[in-house]
């Protein structure tokens, strides 16, 4: 019996894309020290296409877990369709999520429309 | 698997175990009846009594048996705000971080129209006699401090804040939850009215405790029924646990001051090897502290990952960060401290036991280097602080 999924603790103790990404050019930084989170994005986009994505979290269990998960749906992807992830496909892509710390999932989608509003301020491009 | 959170419970003795098997198998007789075996039940809670008396210092017709800590509390408070409003006092001085058995009782009756004073604590987590002087007044009707703090093991001026309480003829209460079976603790000398404790802090079962009051101190209970503890507990007696309690209790005080030594020099050799961790900071005064406390705050990372990754190193511990606590602030132990909000998400705490080894500590400590330094790797704000663009606070 462990507090998360075994999917939660898979991402936790192996989190996937973790880094900064040198020559991003969207970045997105969510959440705040007082609260205990912050989540920090790192993008690639070419042709877009999310060719990379890094993060970096401070945060409990569930955060970098969250921010493992919600890279690895949207590494690959258009950008149009990582604009249309939500914190609930996070939370059940990681098989669940207890219930007060779905705000970890809600700060995973957060960072990816940060992220993604960075891209546009710095190319213009509407997405 | 290395314990080290026996602030949050401790493994029962041997002894305790045994006691509570051997009066649930033979002694199962309810010490209200008449005939023999009702008696023999009678007799062994009368037994313990006697042993929990004599280890701090009471008299057994001063102590009664409870739930555990947290209905002690309750009841001593209570007790004494009742016992207030007869005399038209309603004035309660207590501290910032006591337990939440302590904190919630007092807001609660503050909806009632109680005025509540509490001490500061200040950074090395000690409160002031003075400022308990200066804080009583003509209707303070009662001083509840607890003897050790429960997260960052700092332990209270009891004997001189108790002095003062006598001074001014106001009840003194101290929730000694953390002290009882680990510090030496003598009711008598330390000024003491109402004391609370809790038998699976020393190794003794769950679900059962007691409160001392002093002679002359008016009870009020909280669960009405019949005359069981003399009209202060109602409810037959949780037997098997309260003989438990007292073998328990019996064991720690016999082996306090060599467990003291022992444990007191692991405690230092882990402070020692942890304070080598950068920009990381012991919570509470170095010297007046638990013989088995540690607690340390590190800037850049958070709690809960930090006592999950020390799970799967087989290190039980605990943290006063938010996602520990189910709350979304930090302890407000370690804020009552100076701690910020950011550096006290980062904490933890390692209580240990007269069990652990000198290679548990040093597995602790290595253990906890690596996963620091693991977790700082892809902080956000671990960066920010490393490339200059936000201050250390640590």
């Amino acid at each position: 019996m462990s507090l998360y999924s075994e999917k939660v603790m898979d991402h936790f103790r192996n989190p996937r894309n973790v880094g900064v990404i040198e020559d991003a050019n969207g970045i997105g930084e969510v959440g705040n020290a007082k609260c205990g989170d912050i989540m920090k994005m790192y993008r690639k986009i070419e042709d877009d296409i999310i060719q990379d994505v890094k993060f970096e979290t401070f945060g409990c269990g569930s955060a970098i877990a969250s921010s493992s998960m919600a890279t690895e749906l949207i590494k690959g992807k258009p950008v149009a369709e990582a604009k249309e992830l939500t914190n609930r496909a996070v939370a059940e892509a990681l098989d669940g999520l207890p219930d007060y710390k779905m705000h970890c999932s809600v700060l995973a989608e957060e960072a990816i429309q940060a992220a993604l509003k960075d891209y546009q301020d710095r190319t213009g491009k509407t997405v | 698997m290395i314990y080290a959170d026996n602030a949050a419970t401790t493994r029962m003795s041997e002894t305790a175990v045994n006691t509570l098997i051997s009066v649930m198998n033979g002694n199962w007789g309810n010490p209200s009846s008449l005939y023999m075996h009702g008696q023999k039940a009678k007799e062994t809670v009368e037994k313990a009594r006697e042993k929990i008396a004599a280890a701090i210092g009471a008299d057994p017709r001063e102590i009664f048996f409870t739930s555990g800590g947290s209905e002690a509390d309750n009841q001593a408070i209570l007790s004494a705000v009742a016992q207030g409003k007869r005399n038209g006092r309603n004035h309660v001085i207590s501290t910032v971080f006591e337990h939440h058995a302590v904190l919630n009782t007092l807001e609660k009756l503050k909806k009632d129209g109680c005025e509540v004073t509490l001490l500061d604590v200040y950074e090395n987590g000690i409160v002031h006699p003075e400022d308990l002087e200066a804080a009583i007044r003509d209707t303070t009707c009662l001083v509840t401090v607890m003897y050790a703090n429960n997260e960052i093991g700092t332990i209270q001026p009891v004997r001189e804040l108790g002095e003062i309480c006598r001074r001014h003829k106001v009840p003194f209460h101290v929730d000694a939850v953390q002290a009882v079976g680990h510090i030496p603790v003598d009711v008598v000398g330390d000024n003491i009215d109402m004391l609370s404790a809790s038998a699976h802090k020393f190794h003794g079962p769950k679900g059962v405790g007691f409160i001392y009051a002093k002679k002359g101190i008016k009870l009020s209970s909280l669960i009405e029924g019949g005359a069981q503890e003399r009209g202060k507990r109602a409810g037959t007696e949780n037997v098997p646990g309260i003989a438990s309690m007292a073998e328990a209790l019996a064991e720690s005080t016999e082996k306090m001051a060599e467990n003291a030594q022992y444990i007191t020099k692991l405690r230092n050799r882990l402070i020692e090897g942890l304070s080598v961790i950068p920009h990381s900071a012991l919570n509470g005064d170095a010297e007046r502290r638990l013989p088995g406390n540690v607690s340390f705050c590190f800037e850049g990372i958070e709690g809960e990952s930090l006592l999950l990754l020390l799970d799967d190193r087989g290190i039980c511990a605990s943290s006063g960060s938010a996602c520990t606590s189910g709350s979304l602030d930090p302890s407000h132990v370690l804020l009552s401290i100076g701690r910020v909000h950011d550096v006290a998400h980062g904490s933890l705490r390692l209580s240990i036991d007269e069990e652990i080894t000198e290679a548990d500590v040093d597995y602790i400590i290595s253990s906890v280097r690596e996963v620091v330094e693991y977790l700082r790797g892809f902080s956000p704000i671990w960066r920010d602080l490393t490339e200059g663009r936000k201050q250390f606070i640590l």
